[in-house]
């Protein structure tokens, strides 16, 4: 990443949920920057926070939910915007013009009733657009995620396959030609191959169009494939972030490095592989001191009364943990090589 | 029934499925999918069988088939000698009856949840297949066996679980508690449909080993049917079984864990294990192993090798003949459907298909 202009900056960043037994914060003072034209990788498991996360960057988080903080918008040329500030019209225009959103189900974005192309034209229509030049680059999305289009535009949903119709939603995404993509498990519901062709394809529409991705998912082997840097959620708080190497090869949150270790591989040895013990924690009562405590083998009386705050490991990676630079002894990785097969000596002062 | 008789043996099955084209549909066209394709598989005691494709490949309909819960098109079943569906007609010498064989044949589902009962405690669900199969068991017996059995999978103290509903209990729990009623039959043979897929997967690896385990003690053959290679892979290097891959309806591939992981013969072989992305493999640069993503009309089979459209490597011949069962050093059992497995075909004098 030569270009790291910044397009998106979130701070301080919180969304509650008011529940009869108290607060709940679904994601707790998150920090970070996107940088423009890069992949961000947003992982966790399922209720660590990440759609939330993902949701505030548009200003989406549903009622009753309450998003405070800053988001920061830096279009390529002109103002910044303020999201989490701007009005209802202006949201609207937002979220198709400047970032799209690509949700899990897929199945129900499309209306059953009308076909493929009403919805890229009602999309092109509702945003003021020429119709017959969106229409011309509908057909080239289309045309860029394997599909042919014509054949596509005169189908009702029903009449596609997961992975089709999944394609298509990101084409219609696209076609208003926002400068960020954010996806949501865009992949979960569907087969390996077709996980991987989209993920490949998306590799591929990036750099055609463009485009910031950002990609949320619980699947770490996947996401390596794609994003150049990942952002590691547990507990509602990112734990740790770095480029994709930095965290394969040198993760310094325990957390980071068990998720690592506890990944399905083809090549570690079955008996080698491992689960992780304890149990998730809860958004209303809060644990005092650090979210992984009561799972990980590094906690002392330190971690357990007092919250960690994130620590610059290097340049590129920071990690919420007192004992980052313990980690990777506390928690070995099995499938991992004892060093980086491609150190990236251009991040780094190449001092390895 | 001869002693040398498979526990399980299919022989040239076919599934097919009609769509339409009934007597009153006079002017729709009827629609012929064939789901399973000529298949031929034994199935040894305490075998384990693992197979996998994307879906609407036909591995859950293979898998109905070989427990009889679907009926060949074409094609024979036998549990242990005995043709199932003639058991079922009561055709000739009936030497195990249909009942038995249904009884020795258990299936656990993909959601486990909806295998139970919601109305009804877990105790009762368990305790119902267990009247019926063993009328003289006293109620005590019945609820002694699946104390022990819940003991025996972890969920203990049983009386605790087994007094719940279906809904009290985890994901985890409901799978267990249902592979516990399929082995309180002590069957032969357990078809486990993409029976973890549903858990997260951390509790996978757990829930397999568990599998695993009951395997030794039970002495029970499993079919395993996953989408995911990495969790064949594991079962099968685990059991030390085969795994068999699925395309459109045919076994393309099978063979030992070595052979269809690290060795693999096949195209399709080969995508999936692209597919299943492992974190310390650089091959993120790696060619695109298909040349088209969505899989065929099923109603509509490409002539010739049903993978030509996809494959990376077809050549001229691929459209045209159908690949027969490539033996590789000379193995019996395990083959690929690929001309590329035969050094010595055709194929390699092929010119590559040129269009689109």
């Amino acid at each position: 990443m030569s270009n790291t202009e910044t397009i998106f900056e979130v701070r301080d960043l919180n969304v509650t949920f008011q529940m009869n037994r108290g607060q709940s914060r679904v994601v707790r003072d998150a920090d970070i920057d996107v940088a423009r034209n890069e992949t961000l990788g947003i992982i966790g498991e399922s209720g660590s926070g990440k759609s939330m996360l993902a949701s505030s960057f548009l200003n989406a988080v549903v009622e009753p939910g309450v998003t405070t903080g800053e988001v920061t918008f830096y279009p390529e040329d002109g103002n910044p915007v303020s999201v989490l500030d701007l009005s209802d019209s202006e949201l609207n225009r937002f979220r198709w013009e400047a970032v799209a959103m690509v949700f899990q189900g897929a199945m129900s974005s499309f209306n059953p009733v009308t076909k493929i192309r009403t919805h890229f034209r009602e999309t092109l229509q509702d945003h003021n657009r020429d119709i017959p030049a969106g229409m011309d680059r509908a057909r080239d999305l289309l045309e860029s995620v394997y599909l042919d289009p014509e054949r596509i535009l005169d189908s009702y949903a029903h009449e596609l396959s997961g992975g089709m119709k999944q394609r298509a939603l990101i084409a219609l995404s696209l076609v208003l030609e926002p400068d960020v993509l954010v996806l949501d498990e865009p992949t979960a519901a569907l087969d390996l191959l077709m996980q991987r062709s989209i993920v490949t394809l998306l590799r591929e529409l990036q750099a055609e169009y463009d485009l910031t991705l950002v990609f949320i998912t619980h699947d770490l082997p996947l996401l390596t494939k794609l994003a150049d840097r990942i952002a590691v959620m547990y507990a509602f708080n990112i734990v740790e972030i770095g480029t994709t190497d930095d965290l394969l090869y040198n993760a310094s949150h325990p957390y980071t490095r068990a998720l690592l270790d506890t990944t399905p591989d083809l090549n570690v040895p079955v008996d080698e592989m491992d689960i992780i013990e304890g149990s998730k924690p809860d958004p209303v009562d809060q644990i005092p001191g650090c979210s992984y405590h009561p799972r990980c083998p590094l906690a002392d009386d330190h971690c357990r009364s007092e919250e960690p705050a994130m620590m610059t490991v290097r340049n590129t990676q920071e990690s919420a943990c007192f004992y980052y630079n313990q980690a990777a002894d506390a928690v070995p990785i099995s499938a991992a090589p004892s060093h980086s097969p491609t150190t990236d000596t251009a991040t780094d002062g190449g001092d390895r | 029934m001869g002693a040398s008789d498979p526990m399980l043996s299919m022989d040239g099955v076919s599934v097919e499925f009609t769509n339409g084209g009934g007597p009153l549909d006079i002017f729709g066209e009827s629609e012929t999918v064939r789901a399973v394709s000529d298949v031929s598989l034994d199935l040894g005691e305490q075998e384990t069988l693992t197979l996998i494709g994307e879906s609407g490949c036909g591995k859950s309909t293979l898998g109905k088939t070989a427990i009889g819960a679907q009926k060949p098109t074409s094609g024979t079943v036998r549990y242990r000698g005995q043709d199932i569906w003639k058991a079922k007609r009561n055709a000739g010498d009936v030497s195990i009856s249909f009942d038995e064989i249904r009884h020795s044949l258990q299936i656990i589902h993909q959601d486990p949840g909806s295998a139970l009962n919601p109305n009804q405690r877990i105790l009762t669900s368990l305790m119902l297949p267990l009247k019926k199969w063993y009328p003289d068991l006293g109620r005590e017996e019945r609820e002694e066996r699946i104390h022990t059995l819940f003991e025996r999978v972890g969920m203990s103290p049983p009386g605790d679980y087994l007094n719940r509903y279906p809904h009290q209990l985890s994901g985890g729990e409901t799978q267990r508690a249902v592979l516990v009623r399929a082995l309180l039959l002590n069957p032969d043979l357990i078809l486990a449909d993409e029976a973890i897929s549903a858990l997260d997967v951390s509790l996978r690896v757990e829930m397999m080993d568990l599998m695993l385990e009951l395997q030794d003690i039970f002495q029970t053959s499993y079919l395993f049917i996953s989408h995911d290679l990495s969790n064949a892979r594991y079962i099968a290097e685990k059991s030390g079984g085969r795994i068999a891959v699925m395309y459109l309806g045919e076994i393309v591939e099978i063979g030992t864990v070595e052979e269809i992981v690290e060795n693999p013969q096949h195209p399709y072989t080969k995508a999936l294990q692209w597919a299943t992305a492992n974190l310390y493999e650089d091959d993120a640069e790696a060619e695109f192993p298909l040349r088209k993503i969505d899989v065929p009309d099923p109603t509509d089979l490409p002539a010739g090798c049903h993978f030509h459209p996809r494959c990376p490597k077809a050549r001229e011949v691929c459209r045209q003949q159908h690949p027969e069962r490539v033996h590789a050093n000379g193995d019996k059992e395990n083959y690929a459907r690929c001309f590329r497995a035969d050094e010595n075909h055709e194929y390699w004098d092929s010119p590559e298909i040129t269009d689109e």
